[in-house]
């Protein structure tokens, strides 16, 4: 029960359906004026963005140094880079693409494309963050031997020190003027590593270290956002600019800016279980965006989703002058 | 250089303006093919039409030039970030101020971007061969987020930090983070200011020329209407039928081609009301 | 001089001072920021408006 196409070549004709058919206008045309349009918009949205950012301004918080993180939180530092030093920090146990911890990546029915694309970003945290800065440290022979004796040790007495380390550095308070002090024990060249590393971290070196361990021009700052990252410090002042995953923040700006509202949906997945608290939380929720946004852009397509236009009647209220004029027509 | 009005014998004749005179024999070239594949989809009144249906009348149809102007005024202010370099509106409180008009041009432009596609959405503008108008219009707002996300990242400030730590463990766990790499400002920077806005430009360029191609989608016929053709909708609702004349409703044959043909949903023109 | 750049640094500058911590709305398992939902509130109010204000065109008038 095909209509008969109009006019001219064989087409294949197919029922019409009002969601994803239409019949073109042969109605009425009426002047408008697209280029004056197009100006007036732009003169509007010029000055409504000139008000707005006369107004308001925006936001520039300074960003964390490893200086800054050190000199205002030294404990939270060092029990970072004990961490790091031992293997067992967010970063040294991250897998690809910055290593290849096992089972660290995350899947999703079994399929994992972190694991496929592998690691090329490699950092090796106990010598990238801890052991290859001090060693650029001139005139420390007493540095250099307690890295010496670190790294010629064997890996179980290693274990040792590091393990001791990170129960006292819990402890672990600022002295005069805010050096670390922990108190002491067993821990080998480890208390001297950590302690020489906070002072180059307060010094500002480090910063200059992990930007240019590869060469001078350094626009690369994973190294030292990982490193900043795996402490408290960060993610401390997050939270207190509410920008956490948990308190939705990334919609959020700092301070009392609107942010980025349009990631409402991407982040609301975050807040609901199961990726609320799987360990495969992000590729699960990338995976339903990938799907929602295929979904949108294929809208056209989905029967019933293309229906709710038609529905919900809302263009009765757009072309409610267009109807009034078909109401009031002649019929032919 | 002139032409003698005595054209020497078997020789091509070549009008001073330089408009080809379409020979037979240059009708093969590419050149000519695409020349003429491009002048008949889109004539110059149909490139910018002085008329509009009677039924684009609601000030929802504003919202896409709108977003087009912000879009200008986002790429403008970013032009002059650029001219300075990543570091002045740091420094600088003019910087500062040319930096809140990148961010709040960026702000508009969402929003109206927004407004569009609900407007968009609840007149179901894919129909009627539009289904790429609609498609390039998604797209372009997914890699519109992904240009702000790179701008947010380019800060080298507080946020950008906090944002690149947390927003890499979503992007490595798809595996892209082996190349796209939120950390890396100088890469970040120029996804922002190079890659990115190419992309989008071209992107709404596509967009807009296809809402010229098909014209602006007509309304849903009123359910009042009865279908006279027995090919009417199953569902009983609404059909859709042109225009103050009645005339009877056409179906768009799926893989027609943009031929003047009445299905294909271009503006014939310059018809009085 | 002086007063152009007064006046400069005035415009530059802000009126209004967003650099201080946000409000934010809680409700069920949505948080969010008061500025976001004032910016989407007003989405919803300028497409509601947009839809229900007439449009009187230049060429047609009102017919």
């Amino acid at each position: 029960m095909s209509p008969v196409a109009a006019a001219g070549r064989p087409h294949h004709t197919r029922r019409f359906n009002p969601d994803r058919d239409v019949e073109e206008w042969h109605g009425a045309y009426l002047p408008y004026d697209l280029i004056k349009e197009v100006t007036v918009a732009l003169v509007v949205v010029v000055i409504l963005v000139v008000a707005l950012a006369v107004v308001f301004s925006s936001p520039d918080e300074k960003p964390v140094t490893i200086k800054s993180w050190s000199t205002a939180s030294p404990v939270d530092f060092a029990q970072t880079a004990i961490t790091e030093l031992d293997g067992t920090s967010p970063t040294a146990t991250y897998g690809p693409p910055y290593n290849a911890t096992p089972g660290a990546s995350q899947s999703v029915f079994g399929i994992s494309p972190e694991s496929f694309f592998g690691v090329h970003h490699p950092i090796d945290t106990a010598n990238d963050y801890v052991l290859a800065p001090l060693r650029t440290l001139p005139d420390r022979p007493d540095v250099q031997a307690a890295v010496n004796a670190y790294t010629s040790a064997p890996a179980a007495q290693q274990a040792a020190w590091t393990a001791a380390y990170e129960k006292a550095v819990a402890k672990a308070g600022t002295g005069a003027n805010g050096a670390l002090t922990v108190p002491p024990g067993a821990y080998g060249p480890v208390g001297p590593i950590i302690s020489s590393l906070t002072s180059m971290a307060r010094s500002g070196a480090l910063d200059g270290a992990l930007l240019t361990s590869r060469q001078f021009y350094g626009t690369d700052y994973t190294k030292p956002l990982l490193f900043i990252a795996d402490g408290t410090y960060l993610a401390n002042l997050a939270q207190s600019q509410h920008l956490s995953g948990d308190q939705w923040g990334m919609m959020n700006e700092t301070g009392n800016f609107p942010g980025q509202a349009w990631l409402w949906l991407y982040t609301l997945w975050y807040q609901v279980p199961p990726m609320n608290t799987s360990s495969s939380g992000d590729l699960q929720v990338w995976a339903i965006m990938m799907l929602l946004t295929l979904g949108l852009a294929l809208l056209p397509f989905i029967p019933g989703l293309r229906s709710i236009p038609r529905w919900s009647r809302v263009y009765r209220l757009i072309w409610r002058q267009h109807y009034r004029d078909l109401a009031a027509a002649p019929r032919l | 250089m002139s032409i003698d009005t005595g054209t020497p014998v078997g020789a091509p004749t070549q009008p001073p303006d330089g408009v080809a005179a379409d020979l037979p024999e240059d009708a093969g070239q590419w050149t000519a093919k695409l020349r003429r594949s491009a002048v008949t989809s889109l004539p110059p009144e149909r490139l910018m039409p002085d008329r509009q249906p009677a039924y684009v009348a609601s000030w929802i149809y504003v919202f896409g030039v709108l977003t087009v102007s912000a879009l200008a005024v986002v790429i403008a202010t970013g032009t002059v970030l650029a001219i300075m370099g990543p570091t002045w509106w740091h420094v600088s409180t003019t910087g500062l101020f040319v930096n809140s008009l990148h961010l709040w041009s960026v702000e508009v432009f969402f929003f109206t971007m927004i407004v569009h596609l609900w407007g968009k959405f609840f007149m179901a503008a894919w129909r009627g061969r539009r289904r790429a108008t609609w498609i390039t219009g998604v797209v372009s707002f997914v890699v519109s987020v992904g240009a702000a996300f790179t701008g947010y990242l380019s800060q080298q400030n507080f946020d950008s930090q906090w944002i690149s730590t947390q927003a890499k463990d979503g992007i490595n766990s798809t595996g892209a983070g082996a190349i796209f790499n939120v950390t890396n400002f100088g890469q970040m920077l120029m996804w922002h200011i190079v890659l990115l806005p190419l992309v989008v430009v071209v992107l709404v360029g596509v967009h807009v020329l296809l809402v010229r191609l098909r014209g602006v989608v007509p309304p849903f016929a009123p359910a009042e209407e009865h279908r006279t053709n027995p090919a009417g909708p199953s569902d009983g609702a609404e059909s859709d039928s042109g225009g103050v004349s009645g005339a009877d409703p056409v179906v768009v044959a799926g893989n027609g081609t943009s031929n003047g043909h009445v299905s294909t949903g271009h503006a014939p023109g310059r018809e009085p009301a | 001089m002086r007063t152009v750049s007064v006046v400069t640094a005035r415009l530059v500058g802000s009126l209004i001072d967003l650099n201080h911590p946000g409000h934010y709305v809680h409700w069920g398992f949505i948080q969010m920021s008061a500025a976001n939902l004032v910016l989407i509130g007003l989405m919803v109010v300028v497409f509601v408006g947009a839809v229900l204000i007439p449009f009187r065109r230049h060429g047609g008038g009102d017919r």
